[in-house]
């Protein structure tokens, strides 16, 4: 008969197994098997890292706390961004060019017969429309302008990038050599070209449609990103699936059968959704950039719709009586882009495997 | 490494080549041309100046004709004003260069002690000092700070006079035009100066008992210089397009300004002389800065 507790002696060359080893554990013995830390996945660990950040936890709050602003604060003010302020349906010679918080001849008498005036927080420019709602609304343009050309640059660049990178050989020599070409051209300038074209060849094709709202330098901006600045993005989604690819378990995920479009999604990207992400992430400030640049040299969004760069560029005109019309959309440009910049090194940081101690 | 040269150089021409194209079809695809936005000249008048344009020619023909006037130097003339590009762009880019020159060593003087100073200084208050500025700046556009910077110092404090072509002050421009490379190339140097300080061979040097100074300077800034060098080519680039908007700000009359009073003014011709020059300028600057790069790092193989 088998009894647990005497164990076989054993055969110096037999085979037979050591019984003990195959007892269920005991209570003691499992408690050693339990996790103290809780287990993680490297988005949680990234997000816990990026928390520690102070920079980068500030940043959000300030993009955050701008999303709030200019999403509720045309809401409260009740002037327009290209209202030309009247007051009870009479047009006031003294309500262009007001500073902060002042109030026009027409709106103190207004005042003094008991109604309200909601108070122009930034003054008004030089035709009397309220500063403080053309101010949020070039934020709201600059801010729109970035995350849709990053998001332009990012869908191409990771399209192009990850076929070239995927299929490889002469397709992706082929690919490779245009992505070349184009990132050998100097961008500024081939921007500042093609916004000068497609904005007169736009004008008379989309007129009287829904994108003629949008104005046709807005389009060619958008345009320009999605023909130019994808190149970098394609270079180095193209870079990251060329070495994911060589790992073992996309060869053990081909060795079961997957079809190359699952590969792609369940194996390839999430290994390298943090780096294009991060590269999203600092694509936006660039994007910024060129567009306040192309707003000043007269290239940017159409008259009446205002953003920072053209906002900050009509200031030059009274500098010396008006320095604050400056100041005002130049503090908020270099807020946006400080923000994402920092927000951008933080994500690095906290999700970039290479950078990781 | 003469192969390698030989490469990089076909290619930039092919890229010249490219721009040029590029720029001739893209400017011909204005709808009207160039004359539709003036007042309806006569059908005569029309015809004559088409034919002093040569756009009576197909545009294929056109085409031939620019690059082939171009590589004679010939950049034709003005739509609007008459006068020879050439000649317009070689008079203004003398202002244009001394300014970005100026700029370029400041950038790149500047940026080299304060990107040591920080990585020798590490966490201690002159790095913390040095980065929290240069992380600001970069996150100004250039045309923010030239216009406060001539806000403050020019209008109200009055320290330095207003650019006249008599008197050009470069002063303040070129801080405008230097700060964002500055602070690029400071933060640049900081890192790859870090790296290099980190290497065996440092450590070798220390225990030999080398003078510090002499591990700074000769083992460690040397290292850390190669880096630095890839970014002179987009530098040049940058200070280029910068110099748009300061000449703009300054009122300074050079190539930036041209170039941009062209384009408000849509001076077609004028645009596309401006774009290739500028164009094959940051080329040749990439050229430079690359070929540089691979010959001062000897560990860089040439394939």
């Amino acid at each position: 008969m088998y009894d647990p507790n005497i164990i076989p002696k054993k055969q110096l060359l037999s085979l037979q197994l050591d019984v003990s080893k195959f007892y269920a554990a005991s209570d003691e013995e499992k408690e050693q098997h339990v996790q103290i830390r809780e287990s993680t996945t490297f988005f949680k660990d990234g997000i816990t890292r990026l928390s520690k950040n102070p920079l980068a936890v500030i940043s959000i709050v300030v993009l955050l706390l701008l999303v709030v602003v200019i999403i509720f604060a045309p809401m409260i003010v009740p002037y327009g961004y290209e209202e030309i302020i009247k007051v009870n349906g009479k047009r006031d010679r003294t309500m262009s060019n007001l500073r902060p918080l002042e109030y026009s001849e027409l709106e103190q008498e207004a005042m003094a017969a008991g109604e309200e005036v909601f108070p122009h927080l930034f003054g008004t420019d030089n035709l009397g429309r309220d500063y403080f709602v053309r101010v949020i609304y070039g934020t709201r343009v600059s801010l729109v302008v970035g995350l849709f050309a990053s998001l332009i640059v990012l869908i191409i660049g990771l399209l192009y990038g990850s076929i070239a990178g995927y299929v490889g050989g002469t397709v992706d020599l082929i690919m490779m050599r245009f992505v070349d070409i184009i990132y050998s051209l100097p961008d500024t300038l081939m921007v500042i070209l093609l916004s000068v074209v497609l904005g007169e060849v736009l004008t008379p094709l989309i007129e009287g449609t829904a994108l003629a709202k949008i104005g046709t330098n807005m389009i060619s901006l958008f345009i320009v990103f999605g023909l130019l600045y994808w190149v970098g993005m394609a270079r180095l989604v193209r870079g990251q699936i060329l070495t994911i690819k060589n790992n073992d378990y996309v060869l053990a995920a081909k060795a079961l059968g997957a079809k190359s479009g699952r590969i792609i999604r369940k194996h390839i990207l999430p290994n390298c959704m943090s780096v294009i992400f991060i590269s999203t992430a600092l694509q936006v400030p660039s994007a910024i950039f060129t567009e306040s640049f192309l707003s000043f040299i007269g290239l940017g969004v159409q008259a009446p719709m205002p953003s920072l760069g053209s906002l900050a560029s009509s200031a030059r005109g009274g500098l010396e009586n008006y320095p604050y019309k400056l100041l005002f959309p130049a503090i908020a440009i270099c807020l946006i882009v400080l923000s994402f910049n920092l927000l951008g090194d933080g994500l690095r940081d906290a999700f970039d495997p290479k950078l990781r101690r | 490494m003469w192969r390698y040269v030989a490469k990089r150089v076909l290619l930039a021409i092919f890229t010249v080549f490219i721009i040029i194209t590029i720029t001739f079809f893209v400017m011909n695809a204005v709808p009207g041309g160039p004359f539709a936005s003036e007042k309806a000249p006569s059908a005569e008048v029309k015809a004559v100046l088409e034919a002093r344009f040569n756009l009576d020619k197909p545009l294929g023909q056109q085409y031939l004709l620019y690059m082939k006037n171009l590589l004679k130097g010939d950049f034709g003339v003005s739509m609007k004003s008459g006068r020879d590009i050439g000649q317009t762009l070689a008079s203004r880019f003398k202002v244009s260069a001394a300014l970005g020159g100026m700029a370029a060593v400041v950038a790149i003087v500047f940026g080299l002690i304060f990107g040591s100073i920080a990585a020798l200084t590490r966490n201690r208050w002159p790095d913390r000092v040095i980065i929290f500025i240069t992380t600001l700046f970069v996150s100004v556009p250039s045309f923010v700070l030239a216009t406060i910077l001539m806000l403050i110092f020019c209008l109200r404090l009055k320290w330095f006079p207003v650019w006249t072509s008599g008197n050009p002050s470069y002063f303040l421009p070129v801080i405008a035009l230097a700060m964002y490379p500055m602070s690029y190339i400071t933060r640049l140097t900081k890192s790859s100066m870090l790296d290099a300080l980190g290497q065996d061979y440092i450590r070798t040097a220390r225990s030999k008992g080398v003078r510090e100074s002499k591990i700074v300077f000769k083992h460690a800034l040397r290292n850390a210089l190669i880096p630095v060098v890839t970014y002179v080519g987009p530098m040049v680039a940058y200070i280029l397009t910068g110099s748009l908007v300061v000449e703009t700000v300054f009122t300074i009359g050079g190539l930036g300004r041209e170039f941009v009073a062209s384009i408000q003014e849509r001076d077609y011709s004028l645009i596309m002389g401006t774009t290739i020059f500028l164009a094959v300028l940051m080329v040749i600057a990439m050229l430079i800065s690359d070929l540089i790069y691979k010959v001062i790092d000897p560990r860089i193989d040439f394939k």
